[in-house]
């Protein structure tokens, strides 16, 4: 595996030799990687290559088997999603995580919500943050009072993905945030992820559009079958590598061919 | 849990959207006038009695408030079958409590003993309780099994306790508790009713207030005074109710006897709000409250309108069903206190079959149990519209397995309107 990357200080994650298996299947098997302040790194790999998987072990959904968790250099302990979140993670999942039967604000509040003095919870208050934020990401958003059952897949994914950039998040894990968006929106997310990308946030970006993960990150890890293919900068890679590497599991620096 | 859309969604508003009154609510409610002007027909005006209408309350009490409880564990994906068999458990400790220990060491008549009695009780079914949710929460087995073991285990527990006896004659005080022995008067009964009134006309005020505060869309004021005068004509419509059902004479004259007086001539005097009524109006107030605006009832609903996003976002859904099952038992014990207080003694029967109509109560009152949607005001109709049907049936002399078959045909109609209301409204079945 290639370091590409000079250095560069200490990183802002990284993620060590990371392993875990659902029931003898080896879903992440002894993959690391690792994000810089300010930096996108994109997550790439066929259907069920572990990718998923990977980041839950960082946001706090899964406990890992082997591998260990560095953010800042220091040794992370992140055994459930509200560690996650005291490290300033924040993960759009690629189920969205949302509860369809609560109002968007409900959403992007919860687990954290506004109270008032006597300890209530305040949907007014959370409300207008909802509508602050969400005019932001998207302007024609107005169902605030709607379950988000009743909302579509993008105003879904909109939801969840005001509820990653509303909590100043320094690590942002975005798992196919714009699968359900139309080419507006989508554009509104790029433009999005450059933003947080300039405040100095590391985000990871898993996305199967590899013109897109050509166009937003610095560089691209690449996974097959819970292996680590390799980590290219992208700048140093055309589409046809970095295909090569998800299908083939080809590494374009080595020349070296993934066996499985 | 949503908020009611606002009203600038359509040019002319309907009336029902001005108000923005549920109407689902508004179904139950007229579910339920219904329900009472047949059977007032077909009982020539009998149904429709003070007396009649008190006792319908009293004898409702019971599994409403269990039916509040429920509701949270529906809207979390689980059941609790158990209820009944834990009212039984509960019961046989206050009675216990109340009967056997605590009179010889404190004296027959002490007033510590209705207390100390409940407050065993309540321990013993939040204990209880709490356990069965660390079997479901922590373990990790379906509550369906763990609540149906439950049933045998405590009604067999509280049968222990008791040996098998029906225990009684209770505490006095506790007696209180019950309904016909313990109501509050026809002044008190009124100061009850303007302070609920001026609660409600606050609560309505505060609420326009703080959209106002966040300019979100309101109501137009018209649409607010008619919601205020709405509630408050139910409230003292209730009150004045419960006001004019008349205590028997002979009742009063025992009443004067026992304190060695003589009944004067032409006096009267009315039951008025019973104390089990209140105790239900307060848990009902407590648990909306707890539902809408604490986070414990956001997480309880966000929790069963989709668990792993609960999990994901910090919530920790294991103890929060240790939590809901906890707050089930202490209203089974409350449940068990009002019952065995309007029964008058500890009775091992006490409370069966109760998980049924509990389970059907909220349900009938617009529960889904996929989980997700339930209100509080709907378990409290539903346990009345339950009640009234089967006193009703009682009234006009229809056979008791009759009266079965109905009750049962009346929940699976009842989950078949609301399930063709959801799919008009758009809602999630
Ligand atoms: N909770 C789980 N239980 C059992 N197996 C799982 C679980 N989560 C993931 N897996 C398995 O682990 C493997 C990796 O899944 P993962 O969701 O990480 O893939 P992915 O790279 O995100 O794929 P996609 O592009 O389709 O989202 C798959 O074989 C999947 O079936
Ligand atoms: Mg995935």
């Amino acid at each position: 595996m290639t370091q590409t990357v000079e250095n560069r200080g200490t990183p802002l994650v990284e993620m060590r030799d990371m392993s875990i298996s659902f029931g003898g299947i080896k879903a992440v098997d002894h993959v690391t990687v690792d994000l810089y302040p300010g930096e996108v790194v994109g997550l790439l790999g066929h259907n069920g290559a572990g990718k998923s998987t990977l980041i839950k072990m960082l946001s706090g959904a899964y406990a890992p088997d082997t591998g260990v968790i560095r953010i800042n250099g220091e040794k992370a302990e992140i055994h459930n999603p509200r560690d996650a979140r005291r490290y300033n993670i924040e993960t759009i999942y690629q189920t969205l995580a949302l509860a369809d039967n609560l109002d968007a604000a409900s959403n992007l509040f919860l687990g954290r919500e506004l109270v008032t003095p006597m300890g209530f919870v305040d949907d007014d208050a959370m409300e207008a943050e909802t509508r602050k934020i969400m005019h932001r990401l998207n302007p024609n958003f107005q169902k605030f009072s709607a379950p988000v059952s009743a909302l579509s897949g993008g105003q879904r994914q909109s939801v969840a993905i005001a509820r990653a950039v509303y909590f100043n998040a320094r690590i942002l894990i975005m798992d196919e945030p714009t699968a359900a968006l139309g080419p507006h929106e989508t554009q509104m997310v790029a433009d999005l992820i450059q933003q947080l990308k300039a405040e100095g946030l590391g985000i990871f970006l898993i996305d199967h559009d590899v013109h897109q993960v050509m166009k937003l990150c610095d560089r691209a890890s690449v996974m097959k079958n819970g292996k680590l293919v390799g980590t290219v900068d992208v700048a140093d890679v055309t589409d046809d590598d970095l295909l090569a590497m998800i299908i083939l599991g080809k590494n374009p620096i080595t020349g070296e061919v993934m066996a499985g | 849990m949503t908020k009611s859309a606002p009203s600038s969604a359509q040019a002319k508003p309907s009336l029902f959207k001005s108000l923005e009154i549920d109407t689902r609510l508004l179904g139950m409610i007229g579910a339920f006038v219904a329900i009472c002007l047949v059977f007032n027909v077909i009982t020539d005006g009998r149904f429709l009695t003070p007396r009649n209408l008190f006792n319908l309350t009293i004898q409702t009490v019971s599994v409403a408030i269990m039916a509040t409880g429920m509701v949270f564990v529906i809207v979390t994906r689980h059941i609790d079958l158990s209820v009944g068999a834990l009212l039984a458990t509960c019961s046989a400790v206050m009675g216990v409590m109340q009967v056997q220990l605590l009179p010889q060491f404190l004296g027959l008549g002490n007033p510590l003993i209705a207390p100390l009695a409940v407050l065993a009780g309540l321990l013993a079914g939040a204990v209880i309780g709490a356990f069965n949710g660390w079997l479901i929460g922590y373990q990790r087995i379906p509550a369906f099994i763990v609540t149906l073991g439950g049933l045998l285990v405590w009604r067999n527990v509280g049968w222990y306790l008791t040996d098998g006896q029906t225990l009684g004659p209770l505490d006095k005080n506790f007696l209180l508790l019950g309904g016909v022995e313990g109501t509050i008067g026809a002044t008190a009964s009124w100061i009850a009713g303007v302070l609920f009134s001026v609660v409600a006309i606050w609560a309505i005020w505060r609420a326009r207030r703080a959209k106002i505060a966040h300019a979100f869309p309101v109501k137009p004021l018209w649409a607010e005074g008619a919601l205020m005068a709405i509630s408050v004509v139910a409230i003292l419509g209730f009150v004045a109710i419960m006001n004019s059902y008349q205590v028997p004479l002979g009742r009063l004259k025992r009443e004067f006897a026992a304190r060695g007086e003589v009944l004067p001539d032409g006096y009267t005097e009315v039951y008025g709000l019973p104390i089990s009524v209140l105790i239900l109006i307060i848990i009902a107030i407590a648990m909306t409250i707890l539902a809408r605006r604490t986070r414990l009832g956001r997480y309880i609903f966000a929790t069963g309108g989709n668990p792993d996003a609960a999990e994901l976002s910090g919530i920790n859904t294991r103890l929060l069903t240790v939590k809901i099952f906890a707050l089930m038992g202490v209203l089974c014990a409350l449940s068990a206190m009002v019952a065995q207080a309007r029964l008058a003694n500890h009775t091992n029967d006490i409370g069966t079959l109760d998980e049924l109509r509990v389970i059907a109560a909220a349900v009938i009152g617009g529960t889904a149990l996929a989980g997700g949607i339930g209100t509080i005001y709907g378990a409290i109709l539903g346990a009345l519209i339950m009640q009234s049907l089967q006193s009703g049936m009682a009234m006009v002399g229809v056979d008791a397995p009759f009266q079965n078959i109905v009750v049962g045909a009346v929940l699976v109609l009842a989950v078949w309107i609301d399930i063709q209301y959801r799919k008009r409204t758009g809602e999630k079945v």
